[in-house]
């Protein structure tokens, strides 16, 4: 099966490994992703204003791009473009006369998008759909029980009109996780806020956030924290070695996409994950569980 | 002393309506359960906390909630809109509080003297300063 793909800005740089250990992860289940000829940065943040169409120009853009490649799906990896791309299509969707705004100011466009034509879907609801037992037939590796704690963030859960899943308890991940042999660690602060682009501009709110959410998954036993958001994996990681630098017996926990926990132990080359670009590294774990 | 507020419903707002406008949000629907602010994330670094904006913005009191940092402590995560019994799109509230502020001219962040470590993703940076800087 072919499918249209959107990587997005961050996955052509420091989630370069997200993207690496999915397309061929998904090459094993037949499933080929391909690149959309041209795309733009989708916005990352949708704007909630109701008079402000600058911002979802870049979206649809990117989502006539996708119909004009023939194709009635598009596959989205980062979580940030997910949330993005499927609300600016529903946004044109509900709202005629906006939709209509739009299409008069892409005037040179040779197609126009009406919110419909091409479905955005998001990793976890493409491996989700993948036959009972698909997974499990093919894992190579054993993990020996690795303790993965599941972390879903925001973006494909909130709004319920783009959640991949139940927005208050998901368990779409627990579910594809079942298929390995790793023990799931259930933390209660599973599919909260990281508080995302925050970042940038107070640091601090995001450490004190990732001290209380890592905390509680490591008192819980996990040895792992698997997500698939590359801003969450960027304030899980990077901002643990902030910690790390005040609080020596801090308990930092190694963070990997769940598409690097599916390709080391589906066989696929070990060089795709692209240590390099993890802040806990977490290679020590994973040959002690071998992993590697 | 108790402090007399005195409501002129008659009198027009013209903050308040915009920001009715910028956010589509019926605000009259929230009865103060406060299911907003114990589920919020950031609750803990904001002056005023979200229930309390909601009650204010029904008030009138946008001059008020225009000196505190609760909108730009927000981080558009959704869950109060998700978890609110009576449909008040909370975030969307914040959104267009926000809005009000930069159409004014303020901008929350100046991206000139920001320092910004180099491997920051760019997904932080765009998503921040779609939200801080008009």
């Amino acid at each position: 099966m072919e499918i249209s793909y959107y990587p997005g800005c961050t996955l052509k740089a420091n989630a370069k490994n997200l993207e690496k250990t999915t397309l061929p992860l998904l090459e094993l289940f037949d499933i080929q992703a391909k690149e959309l000829d041209s795309w733009y940065c989708c916005g990352v943040s949708f704007s909630q204003a109701s008079d402000n169409l600058m911002q979802q120009l870049a979206p649809i853009r990117t989502l006539i791009r996708a119909k004009q490649s023939g194709n009635d799906k598009l596959l989205v990896l980062c979580d940030m473009c997910y949330n993005t791309l499927k609300r600016a299509a529903n946004f044109v969707l509900e709202d005629e006369e906006k939709r209509q705004t739009i299409k008069d100011f892409m005037t040179l466009e040779e197609m126009h998008y009406d919110g419909d034509e091409v479905e955005v879907i998001h990793l976890l609801s493409l491996l989700k759909g993948l036959p009972d037992g698909a997974i499990s037939r093919k894992i190579k590796k054993s993990s020996h029980g690795l303790k993965i704690a599941p972390y879903y963030g925001c973006m494909i859960l909130r709004p319920k009109e783009v959640a991949v899943d139940d927005s208050n308890a998901p368990i779409i991940m627990e579910n594809i996780l079942s298929e390995l042999d790793v023990e799931i660690i259930d933390f209660p602060f599973r599919n909260d806020c990281c508080t995302s682009y925050q970042i940038v501009n107070e640091r601090e709110i995001v450490k004190e956030r990732v001290r209380q959410l890592v905390g509680s998954a490591a008192k819980r036993g996990a040895e792992m924290i698997v997500l698939s958001c590359p801003l969450c994996n960027y304030n899980l990681d990077a901002v643990q070695k902030d910690i790390l630098k005040e609080d020596h017996y801090f308990n930092a926990l190694p963070v990997l996409y769940l598409s690097q926990l599916l390709a080391l132990m589906l066989g696929i080359d070990p060089e795709v994950n692209d240590f390099s670009l993890h802040y806990i590294d977490p290679q020590p774990i994973l040959k002690e569980k071998g992993l590697l | 002393m108790t402090t007399k507020l005195v409501l002129e419903p008659h009198k027009k707002n013209a903050d308040k309506e915009q920001l009715e406008y910028i956010s589509e949000v019926n605000v009259t629907a929230c009865y103060q359960c406060g299911n907003c602010s114990a589920g919020c994330p950031a609750v803990n670094f904001m002056e005023i906390p979200p229930n309390r904006i909601i009650r204010m913005v029904q008030l009138g009191c946008l001059d008020e909630i225009a000196d505190s940092n609760t909108p730009w402590i927000c981080a558009a995560c959704i869950t109060c809109s998700v978890r609110c019994p009576r449909g008040v799109d909370i975030a969307r509230v914040m959104e267009g509080l926000r809005q009000l502020a930069l159409r004014k001219g303020y901008s929350r962040v100046n991206i000139n003297k920001l320092e910004i470590p180099e491997e920051l993703p760019p997904i932080a940076l765009v998503s921040n300063f779609r939200k801080f800087v008009l």
